[in-house]
């Protein structure tokens, strides 16, 4: 059996480190490139959001090296993400892909639910193993995310550009390469004390945008024209409203760690959105008025086309920015999202907030 | 008297028989917005966001219709109306959606129907709604009884072979009952698949349900089904589909791909729709896998033109005439 995974930005790093913890063979799909986005494209329905098309990419790349399984998050709606699994296994089929699907529902009553399914794909290794390799591709989690918070710090201060870029490159690297809990913790520290070396210039006072939106296009760079790192380059510091640790813990953990969560930025959607409206539309909205609570100067809402909950949230969000004083832009991606134009307009944006904050200098 | 506006889109199509029986035993003045027309279709586009789909966009245009002429406006939060299944996204956050985007609006009145858990919520609700305008709990409790009665007669109308605009319209002309289906030509069947708010709605589906009833096609749709019917051929999915309105569409296409006197069927989705691109999907590859009935897909947004679809319909007939004559 070799297990495969779809891409959700670095959460590989974490599924591969559990995997192998567990001896299971593992297939890492090739990181989504335009080839992962043609052949997905052609096999998904046309109006399907953009992840699906991606992750049928990622399938059809990892069965071309050799996986015959594959592992898919579940979901009970209403966003659409909970039956994609469903639709890319009659693609699968139809395709004549033999690839059995394990699908990790969210556990509804109580979290042995989701051991059962990770047992079936680890098959004979013990409970104690699975929930220490559980655990600790939770620290890799938390290890990438810690890095890359110090990234999005660093990044606009940095003097020569792509400096970090080429850091935060080789941290993953380490961090993917960590064979146990100790190597990690060194790779962390490597990481953290080759991105202070990074030469800065701290007289800056950069920009501040917060990133909300569509978890997937959020995390996932090739799928948002990396944003976050244009917007670095811009001069612009960045904080997305939710990381990779934080979903893995609100949605596979059910919230079982006490740590920053969705809830918070839930509980500040309404009057807004007086209800749950499915995927992160009540985030998207809770997230932006936090933003605007802690001055950030901008906020960009990210979203595949036809996302549903986006939809709702984006409809409101004029009237969030207009009553908080933030300004907001709405970045749709799909297949056919080219950088040019991307980039010109984040650009635009990124003058407008600098003109309202003339003390503020782009560098 | 004061006047409730229900604007004439969304779950008008399911629901109406059901609140509009409900509003009149309270002593309400219900009024409805008008036909959709080609204004009204462009006041909804320019007030919901571009991403919306064609159906949300026709309802800002609805609630924009009734604006100046009611005291409330119901937009209830529609979230579910039966166990562990949804509408859609848009229609859990439809009032907000309303709220922020229609200016000059009158209250809305937004009750949440959830029955997601506990389907006798729909009870707590109405009675919600019915506080507003009366103390008395009796008064409520008719009046929901009283929907409820209207809400059995329009579905059982549907049942025999009405369309349930069609019924509606009886409805309020006063039929009370009818126990044999309503004339039609039957030299051929055409299922049409797709969402109440857009076969239904002789705008938005530019009248496709009498253009084939011109060629002399008897049309049939979901809702001229039994409800055990579809939850039983939806069944036949690994997966129980967690949205009710796809559920129904799925249920319904798999019926009719094993009926025997189907001989065509048209899916018709919005631009957009999130989860017509799933169950779209879904009917399509097991339409493809059994070869037996004939599929056109249809997809409307608000640039659609009637010529185009006429020729598509056209063709689709052609093709189906062509391939009896060689059996």
């Amino acid at each position: 059996m070799k297990v495969t995974f779809p891409h959700m930005g670095h959460m590989y790093i974490c599924l591969k480190a559990l995997f192998r913890y567990l001896n299971v063979d593992v297939v890492v799909p090739p990181m989504p490139s335009k080839k992962t986005m043609t052949l997905g494209t052609q096999h998904s329905p046309e109006f399907a959001c953009l992840p699906l098309k991606i992750n049928m990419g990622n399938f059809i790349e990892a069965y071309e090296k050799g996986a015959d399984t594959i592992i898919m998050a579940g979901g009970v709606g209403p966003c659409r993400f909970g039956y994609y699994a469903q639709v890319q296994r009659e693609i699968l089929e139809d395709l004549g892909y033999n690839m059995k699907m394990v699908v990790l529902e969210p556990p509804q009553k109580h979290i042995s639910e989701l051991l059962i399914k990770i047992k079936e794909v680890t098959g004979n290794s013990s409970w104690f193993d699975i929930i220490r390799a559980i655990r600790f591709a939770w620290y890799k989690a938390r290890a990438v995310d810690g890095v890359e918070y110090i990234v999005h710090r660093v990044r606009p201060r940095e003097i020569e550009p792509g400096s970090v870029e080429e850091v935060f490159k080789n941290a993953l690297i380490w961090i993917d390469n960590a064979e146990n809990k100790k190597e990690l913790a060194d790779a962390v520290k490597k990481a953290e004390s080759a991105l202070h070396r990074v030469p800065v210039d701290n007289s800056r006072t950069p920009l501040r945008i917060g990133i909300v939106g569509e978890i997937y296009v959020m995390l996932e760079p090739f799928v948002n024209l990396e944003v976050e790192r244009n917007l670095g380059r811009l001069g612009v510091e960045v904080e997305r409203s939710i990381y990779l640790s934080e979903w893995i813990n609100d949605h596979l953990f059910m919230g079982l760690l006490k740590m920053k969560g969705s809830k918070l930025a839930r509980a500040y959607a309404p009057p807004y959105i007086n209800h749950f409206v499915g995927g992160h539309g009540q985030e998207t909205i809770g997230s932006t008025i936090l933003f605007a609570r802690e001055s950030y100067d901008g906020v960009i809402q990210v979203q595949p086309f036809t996302c549903m909950p986006e939809i709702v949230a984006e409809s409101i969000l004029p009237t969030v920015s207009r009553d908080h004083g933030i300004p907001t832009f709405c970045l749709i991606v799909d297949e056919h999202s080219g950088d040019a134009g991307v980039m010109t307009r984040l650009e635009a944006f990124v003058d407008l907030l600098a003109r309202k904050q003339p003390e503020r200098k782009l560098n | 008297m004061p006047k409730i506006g229900i604007p004439r889109a969304l779950m008008y199509y399911y629901y109406y028989p059901l609140w509009k029986g409900f509003f009149k035993a309270l002593g309400l003045d219900v009024v409805v917005s008008a036909k959709t027309t080609k204004a009204i279709l462009d006041k909804g586009v320019r007030l919901s966001v571009d991403d919306a789909c064609l159906p949300v966009k026709i309802f800002f245009g609805h609630v924009f219709d009734l604006k100046d002429r009611v005291d409330y406006i119901f937009v209830p939060r529609m979230v579910s109306v039966e166990r562990k299944a949804y509408i859609c996204p848009k229609f859990l956050g439809l009032p907000d959606m309303v709220r922020y985007n229609v200016p000059g609006i009158p209250p809305i009145i937004d009750i949440t129907v959830n029955m997601n858990r506990n389907e006798s919520n729909l009870y707590k609700s109405l009675a919600e709604v019915g506080r507003i305008f009366t103390k008395n709990p009796l008064i409520i409790k008719k009046a929901f009884n009283h929907g409820l009665q209207e809400q059995a007669r329009f579905e059982k109308l549907n049942q025999i072979g009405f369309m349930p605009h069609e019924a509606i319209e009886q409805m309020d002309q006063g039929l009370v009952a009818q126990n044999f289906s309503p004339l039609q030509s039957a030299d051929m069947t055409i299922a049409i698949i797709g969402h109440g708010y857009n076969i239904y709605d002789t705008h938005i589906s530019m009248n496709l349900i009498n253009k084939l009833r011109e060629m002399g096609i008897r049309v049939m749709t979901a809702d001229n089904l039994a409800g055990t019917t579809i939850e039983e051929k939806a069944d036949e999915l690994p997966k129980r589909l967690f949205w009710t309105l796809g559920k129904r569409m799925i249920g319904s296409a798999f019926h009719f791909m094993k009926s025997d006197n189907v001989d065509g069927i048209i899916h018709v989705a919005s631009f957009g729709c999130g989860p017509d691109s799933f169950t779209g999907e879904i009917i399509e590859r097991h339409l493809r896998r059994r070869k037996n009935v004939p599929l056109l897909n249809l997809t409307i947004d608000e640039h659609t033109g009637e010529a185009g679809i006429i020729t598509r319909l056209e063709a689709f007939v052609d093709m189906i005439k062509w391939r009896r004559a060689a059996q």
